[in-house]
């Protein structure tokens, strides 16, 4: 038998096209292998793919891959194709989302000298940064540009936004994209042509398509727009109220004063507001008095004195859940169309704790001191509500609710809250002159008390544990870092054991 | 009903002679045993042939056209126990498994199967489960193959190739009086390719003639003396038959190549990517023109010593590429060329990793090293790493999360783990023995709950040791799949007869979930040829249980804490046993959803159900994702100006199970959760309702909105 040339010179051989698909379970990345090995077909050439499934098509990260051979080059001979990925040796990546495309990246899959990503720039978030305690979320940024150094040619964008305006899935932006970067020997009309042979949300498919292609067609890489938060509208008496405050405001404090003012105001009413400012001025006199330095002292204490003072009893909660905007916003987010009908239902759970609380103060510590009463109130209270507030009694019950805000001021918690915010305000305004740094972290430590039960106990035990501390850490110089090492430690667990080594590994216990 | 249907790939069973079959090798390994003239087909469900067995469970009427009987097994060694109806007769069938999970289960039926030795051609296809994505302990059927004396296939990874073994493994079974292991790894199993087919085969034995003439001969049992015999004749007889076959048929293959003083042996799995490798290094073309020689081995077991001499005469190294460990080939290898005095270097897993998958990079520095050192003459140094790579690397350290599978959206099993948490709250941690199943991704966050993983069904067993002292029993959580495989045995029954005093949470979803839905025992669905509908707690009472409870509703997290805090404290003597129920949610919605669309388009009132979270009062603390992980669960970023820390956010692919209400209220957590009914096509009096409710809350909406207009 005569053996074949053997033709390995770079310039001249025949290649595959190489292709890896990384997608998540269930996110049609296997769909989007079978479109491409139909397009292959239908084209003159050879398609193989593989994955490996399995357990990981329960929400796990998967790799499939193509790889794509001109028929007319077989000469009588079939290539033999392979059935994984080398390193080095991947023509496109299609990532169904950012993680997954920097994925590729970190697996070597993406290279300079001939990799096309084409990758989704949204997020899915891992479970460790959906279960953080705090802000858990690695930083897109970085992701993204590991992508931009790696691959010849980068066409990123959100295609999770595209795939919902047009109705359908990521992997037919993907598609589109695919087509728009012009990496496959194949026309635009052919693609669309195996989108329409399988036969399954034709329409949709062939729209997201579209706008996959187009996007890719003019490159570049671009992250989700960020969305700007909630505006907060200023109104007339909050104008007025902060024309007349005194120290000096500064581009970063403005606008979380405004935003802090008018949420007191709306959770309270014009004295409320006005305590918020009588409180802060102490804080802008301090800054004020420090010349052209930042002024984070102010801002911290604003953000945080105004959470404070708008602290989620049974009355705001009730409050919040009937509003007219909140319902449009619900409407929203589930997406009702107008000849659809909506009905909510809220989960809530309030104890004997909660309900003393937001009543006037005697009668609150009657039903929590009295055994018999209090063991009456935990037996009603033992299981969680369902009200329906699209309902007019669930409505109704929540509007009593919200109409008892005029007593709130009698409240036992009330008493309490503004007693611990003034305790905290003071040790801010002491500590200040001496370590400035220092009193910015303690302002910062007030976001551990946040939130209802259960949580809102562990964050005050984790609150009072740290600002025990804040005498001892005065004259250190380090002691801003430290003070902030410890918020961060109390933001790992839930039971507070990283605050309490970390106590423990600084000597202050 | 399995996860999906398979009536298409059941077309593509059908093709004759000549036709062009397309599609995944695990679906052409099903044609090729109907082109077999198999009699009878037996298979445990698992990655990465499950296939296999949902394709041949659809097939049910072209089977009983053909004759073939096809068991959907109790387990693997079930299933490997119907192949001795090959024993006495020559009847051709096979059974299939994952492995090697599936193998040690199947191992003492393996045994004595090939100890006697058959008649007929018996295949044993293995899903070798190994590498990237695989779900389970990493060993080699190898191992099996060399215990027993099984022939073992490894062909080359394509689908004619995959094909043609099925034909020649039956061959070399009846030649030799041998059952036959087919391997197949993952990426084989699920590779799409191509072949011509030929006419499905009627068997001409068929089980009905078994039957009517029944056989026995008692050499074939294995009792001693039979087995001594049988030992002597293995090596006696039925081997040096195999390699005469194997030699005779060519089943191992030889590629010359102009570098004729190097070559390379390999497994035939091995084949595509080890040729891609030498492809990328310069040393071969893309049609596998090698200019080094090959020796690819299809057959892996037994190793034919005249072809390796063959081979190496002249050579002064060979390389033998070979996954997994230990490394069986190349020891025996070297034993064949130190028996021959042949003077060969063997090179293998010096310059190859000893464990692990050989991925494209793996294999692509090990043939690079292997060329360096013996022939440098023959390959360009390798080239230097684009800085830019390095740098993209840093830039993502910290940056990168694992992705590991987790419970579905709206999964039934997420809220008995949610419970679980809870329950830890208030007696402190337990002891959780864990099984095979979608349930054993408990293990890993957010639950983080279990402490041992000891095999399919053998969760009670695996608790039973630490039966209950000092206030304290150990907690065994197990599947229905498991449950049916061999739990009732090993773990209920077990637990019954020592009074064991432990509790066993048997999760009931109604399918064999984590292998792809299959239907059990206990399955809801009707199956014409199944029997299905046979409560677990029938069973678990039958076999000795008093203590058993059954939760119809795995959602009512608040009555699974209850129920299981009772199993925890009462001072009822033995096995307590929780038997939770809720459909899979993802055959669920595969099953209802079609429905309700369809329902929608006839202008019928749908209701459908998910849930939200008001981002204002959202704490961002995430404990309501802590005890769930319900991927439709996610952050968003904070619309809130004064608040930096992540909301919680229900995304569209909620489907309404009820976790979230029922966990917020179990849990006392913050009251953001609100379940949102979106009622499609309502009726009239649906719209006089919302009509009066509108008028009336939006009045009071409005007096809100203006009294807080006149205070701000
Ligand atoms: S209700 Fe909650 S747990 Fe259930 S599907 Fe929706 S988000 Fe997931």
């Amino acid at each position: 038998m005569n053996k074949p040339v053997i033709d390995t010179s770079a310039s001249t051989r025949v290649r595959p096209i190489t292709i890896a698909v990384l997608a998540m379970g269930g996110e049609g990345g296997g769909v989007l292998a079978d479109w491409i090995i139909d397009l292959a077909e239908h084209g003159g050439y050879l398609a193989q793919t593989t994955s490996v499934p399995g357990v990981a098509q329960r929400t796990g990260a998967t790799i499939y891959y193509v790889e794509l051979f001109p028929k007319a080059a077989a000469r009588g001979q079939a290539p033999v194709l392979a059935l994984m990925p080398v390193p080095g040796d991947v023509d496109i990546v299609l990532a169904s989302e950012l993680m997954e495309g920097a994925r590729a990246v970190g697996r070597g899959l993406v290279t300079p000298d001939r990799t096309t990503l084409i990758a989704s720039t949204h997020r899915v978030y891992s479970m460790n940064e959906r279960i953080a305690l705090t802000d858990g979320r690695v930083n897109s940024n970085a992701l993204l540009q590991s992508c931009t150094d790696a691959a010849r040619k980068l066409h990123a964008f959100d295609m999770a936004a595209l795939a919902e305006a047009t109705g359908s899935l990521v992997s037919a932006v993907l598609f589109g994209a695919l087509a728009g970067a012009g990496v496959l020997p194949f026309p635009r009309p052919a693609f669309e042509a195996t989108i329409r042979r399988g036969g399954v949300g034709v329409e949709s498919s062939l729209k997201a398509f579209a706008a996959g292609f187009d996007y890719a067609a003019n490159g570049g890489a671009t992250l989700p727009a960020v969305k700007p938060a909630d505006a907060v509208v200023e109104s007339e008496f909050v104008r007025s109220l902060l024309a007349s405050f005194g120290g000096k405001v500064t581009a970063t404090s403005q606008p979380l004063i405004v935003a802090g003012v008018s949420r007191v105001l709306d959770y309270q009413d014009k004295d409320y507001a006005r305590l918020y400012l009588d409180r802060l001025a102490p804080v802008a006199a301090i800054d004020a008095a420090r010349d052209d330095a930042p002024d984070d002292l102010l801002s911290e204490t604003a953000r945080q004195l105004a959470l404070g003072m708008a602290y989620e009893d049974t009355i705001r909660v009730a409050e919040l859940k009937i509003r007219a905007s909140r319902f449009e916003k619900v409407r929203e987010e589930v997406g009702v169309t107008d000849v659809q009908l909506l009905e909510i239902a809220e989960f809530m759970h309030p104890r004997t704790q909660e309900i003393a609380e937001t009543l006037p103060a005697s009668l609150g510590r009657l039903i929590l001191n009295v055994g018999w009463i209090r063991a009456v109130t935990d037996r009603l209270t033992r299981s969680g509500r369902v009200i329906r507030t699209t309902s007019l009694r669930g409505f109704l019950l929540l509007y009593v609710v919200a109409s008892l805000k005029p007593l709130r001021a009698r409240s036992l918690r009330y008493i309490d809250e503004q007693k611990r915010l003034s305790d905290w305000l003071d040790i801010v305004i002491a500590v200040a002159p001496k370590n400035y740094d220092l009193a910015v972290a303690v302002a910062r430590v007030r976001e551990l008390v946040k939130g209802y039960g259960d949580t809102h106990e562990r964050g005050r035990a984790k609150f009072d544990a740290i600002m025990a501390l804040v005498q001892k850490l005065a004259a250190d110089p380090n002691g801003a870092r430290t003070l902030d090492a410890l918020r961060k430690a109390a933001g790992q667990d839930e039971n507070g054991d990283a605050l309490k080594r970390d106590i423990a590994r600084y000597n202050l216990a | 009903m399995a996860e999906r249907s398979f009536k298409s790939e059941v077309e593509k069973l059908r093709l004759g002679a000549g036709q062009e079959f397309r599609g995944e090798a695990i679906l052409a390994v099903t044609k090729a045993l109907l082109q077999s003239g198999v009699s009878y087909v037996s298979g445990y469900q698992g990655a990465p042939v499950s296939h296999l067995v949902d394709v041949l469970n659809d097939a049910s009427g072209l089977l009983k056209e053909l004759g073939v009987r096809f068991e959907s097994s109790a387990n693997e060694a079930a299933a490997a126990a119907s192949l001795a109806a090959s024993v006495n007769y020559p009847l051709r069938g096979a059974c299939t498994f994952k492995a090697t999970v599936g193998t040690n289960v199947a191992s003492d039926a393996i045994a004595n199967l090939a100890s006697g030795g058959v008649i007929g051609g018996a295949l044993i296809i293995v899903g070798e489960d190994y590498g990237e994505g695989a779900s389970i302990i990493q060993e080699r059927s190898h191992a099996y193959a060399m215990k027993s004396q099984v022939w073992l296939l490894d062909p080359r990874p394509n689908v004619a190739s995959i094909v043609e073994s099925v034909e020649k493994g039956f061959q070399l079974s009846e030649i030799s009086n041998t059952p036959v292991m087919l391997e197949l790894r993952i990426r084989a199993c699920h590779v799409y390719g191509s072949f011509i087919a030929k006419d499905n085969v009627r068997p001409s034995f068929g089980g009905r003639d078994a039957l009517a003439r029944p056989e026995r001969d008692i050499g074939r049992i294995a009792l001693p003396p039979t087995t001594y015999v049988h030992e002597q004749d293995k090596i006696g007889r039925r081997w040096p038959a195999a390699l005469r076959f194997i030699v005779e048929n060519k089943l191992n293959e030889f590629f010359d190549g102009d570098a004729t003083d190097i070559g390379i042996v390999m497994q035939g799995g091995m084949y595509n990517n080890t040729m891609r490798a030498l492809e990328v290094l310069g040393l071969a073309d893309i049609y596998g023109n090698s200019r080094i020689p090959l020796y690819v081995l299809n057959v892996t077991y037994p190793l034919v010593d005249s072809e390796f001499v063959r081979f190496c005469a002249g050579k002064k190294a060979i390389l033998i590429v070979e996954e997994g460990q230990p490394e069986f080939i190349e020891q025996a290898v070297n034993t064949i060329l130190r028996r021959a005095d042949i003077q060969t270097r063997v090179e293998g897993k010096g310059m190859l990793p000893m464990a692990g998958e050989y991925t494209g990079g793996v294999l692509k520095s090990g043939l690079r090293q292997f060329v360096e050192k013996h022939r440098p003459d023959l390959i360009a140094p390798a080239p230097d790493v684009d800085a830019r790579i390095p740098k993209a690397r840093k830039t993502l350290e910290g940056n990168l999360e694992g992705r590991p599978p987790s419970f579905c959206t709206g999964c039934p099993e997420r809220p008995i783990f949610a419970a679980m948490k809870l329950v830890e709250r208030e007696l402190g941690p337990q002891h959780v023995s864990c099984d095979v199943g979608c349930h054993l991704f408990s293990i890993l966050p957010p639950f983080n709950i279990g402490n041992t993983m000891m095999g399919y069904g053998l969760g009670g067993a695996a608790a039973s040791a630490l039966s209950g002292e000092s206030g304290r029993r150990p907690i065994a959580v197990i599947g229905d799949g498991g449950f049916w495989h061999n739990g009732l045995a090993s773990s209920v029954g077990h637990a019954v007869f020592n009074k064991t005093d432990s509790v066993t949470i048997v999760v009931d979803n109604g399918y064999a979930a984590a292998t792809g839905g299959q239907d059990i025992l206990s399955s809801s669905a009707q199956v014409e040829s199944r029997s299905t509908g046979n409560p677990i707690e029938k069973a678990v009472r039958g076999v000795g249980v008093d203590w058993v409870r059954t939760l119809t509703r795995t959602y009512d997290v608040a009555k699974m804490r209850d129920i299981l805090r009772e199993a925890l404290t009462t001072t009822f003597p033995g096995p307590k046993v929780i038997i939770a129920q809720s459909e899979c949610m993802l055959n669920k919605q595969r099953r209802i959803k079609p429905l309700a669309r369809a329902a929608v388009k006839r202008g019928e009132r749908v209701v459908r159900e998910r849930f939200g979270v008001d981002a204002e009062t959202c704490t961002g603390d995430h404990s309501c994702i802590r005890l769930s992980g319900c991927p439709s669960l996610t952050i968003a970023p904070n619309p809130d100006p004064l608040r930096r820390e992540p909301v919680t956010r229900v995304i569209n692919s909620c489907v309404g199970c009820g976790l979230c209400g029922e966990v917020s209220h179990a849990a006392v957590l913050c009251p953001s959760f609100y379940r949102a009914s979106i009622i499609d096509n309502p009726t009239g009096w649906d719209r006089f309702k919302a009509r009066i409710r509108d008028a009336v809350i939006g009045f009071l909406q409005r007096r809100m909105d203006r009294r807080a207009l006149a205070s701000a």
